[in-house]
């Protein structure tokens, strides 16, 4: 970087540039979020009704990845479908057809030992077409403090992931909870019920679509919608 | 005039209401009903510095069959609702309950499909107490106000006499979204 397009007043660019802004090309945009709470139109009156979040998806990284990062993607290789290094993270994206696999290999091939897998959370992106429900997975390996991410998605129309839970047994509430908040299926799971919402709940509450609920409360004097059927102040 | 003027100094004279409902007060035996931060002010109100031991109810019993107040301390989500109604089943007569902190009141901030908007949709509410938490004096107030229903409440015919009569103001009383003025 040169001194020319350098703000005098950032020092802290140099000082972490892990934080600097993605540039341009290096990511792409699967969609835009607008406001809080799902409200339209008007707006709502929680102060963010103008606010506008794009869903950006950093690009695919290339070869050489650096340091350890080339050691995992060689012994996992053909199984990988795509790699994003992201803020010095690394991700591997695999379809979920070799995802108990790439499992079994990180946590038993002595040159990468991922012993730990600290769950698997759900995301929903309702504008990535055939890809809305992904399931990240974070593994660290204590023998070579290494932490990597394996990612997983699926269509909304067939929410169907192998079960982790053989191969990490800790999986088992987490992936309870993903299907509870998410709606993703995971096959093999010895007990895929709901953990946090009762039995007989309709929905799945993490979904971007799900409505946020709430009643109306009454003062004296008038009534206040829930946060999402407010209409702006005029 | 009456027996009052035969009696020898020393002795009182009480209804059977009175009596009741002093020995009730004084010896009031919480249920551990910890769901959220409220119940971290809840413990705090039995520790040694604020001292609910002054009032005769500093030991919380872990079993709903040995208390007589449930303190509803935090918000009651879909799922605890039955799970707390059936502590409240569980709860010997007689019994009360207090709904402490703004959440388990009226559902407070949590205005969504996930929390039950005011416990006293699964359980009798004897008395609320606001609060985000409230602090373990506004507890100890709220508990001595409810001190002061237990001393003054009716038996038998006066008891329903007076469920008559409240229920005749309760349908006399105008509804919250009738009342006009201030939004407050």
């Amino acid at each position: 970087m040169s001194d020319e397009d350098r703000a005098p007043e950032q020092p802290a660019i140099e000082q972490s540039p892990e934080n600097l802004p993605a540039p341009p090309g290096e990511i792409s945009e699967r969609g835009r979020r607008t406001g809080m709470f799902g409200a339209s139109g008007t707006g709502d009156t929680s102060g963010y009704g103008g606010l506008v979040a794009p869903v950006i998806f950093p690009g695919t990284a290339q070869r050489p990845f650096g340091g350890w990062y080339d050691e995992v993607a060689d012994a996992l290789d053909t199984l990988i479908a795509d790699v994003v290094i992201h803020r010095g993270e690394i991700t591997f994206h695999v379809q979920r057809e070799h995802l108990l696999e790439v499992a079994g290999k990180l946590r038993d091939d002595p040159a990468l030992r991922f012993e730990l897998c600290s769950g698997v959370s759900g995301v929903h992106y309702p504008d990535d077409r055939g890809r809305e429900l992904h399931a990240v997975y974070h593994l660290t390996s204590m023998t070579y403090n290494r932490r990597i991410r394996v990612e997983v998605s699926v269509p909304d129309s067939d929410p169907h992931i192998p079960s982790l839970v053989p191969i990490y047994p800790t999986n088992d509430w987490h992936e309870r909870e993903t299907f509870d908040m998410f709606g993703i299926v995971f096959d093999g799971h010895p007990a895929l019920t709901r953990i946090l919402m009762p039995d007989d709940w309709p929905g799945h509450p993490q979904r971007k679509d799900y409505p946020l609920g709430g009643i109306p409360v009454e003062y004296k004097g008038g009534s206040i919608p829930p946060p999402d059927q407010r209409r702006s102040y005029t | 005039m009456g027996i009052e003027d035969k009696l020898p100094s020393g002795v009182l004279l009480t209804s059977v209401e009175g009596l009741s409902g002093y020995m009730r007060k004084a010896s009031f035996w919480p249920a551990t009903f910890g769901l959220a931060c409220c119940a971290i002010e809840m413990m705090t109100s039995g520790g040694p510095k604020y001292d609910l031991a002054r009032f005769g109810m500093e030991v919380f019993r872990a079993s709903p069959r040995q208390a007589d107040l449930m303190i509803v301390a935090g918000r009651v989500s879909q799922k605890m609702a039955p799970v707390l109604r059936q502590i409240y089943d569980q709860m010997p007569n007689p019994k009360w309950v207090l709904a402490m902190g703004v959440c388990a009141s009226s559902g407070g901030m949590f205005n969504n499909y996930a929390i039950v908007q005011g416990v006293d949709h699964v359980v009798p509410v004897d008395m609320y107490l606001p609060g985000c938490p409230p602090r373990p004096e506004m507890l100890i107030d709220a508990i001595l106000k409810l001190h002061d229903q237990v001393q003054h409440a009716k038996l038998g015919s006066n008891r329903t006499a007076q469920i008559e009569e409240l229920e005749g103001d309760a349908l006399q009383a105008l509804p919250t979204s009738e009342m006009k003025g201030l939004l407050r």
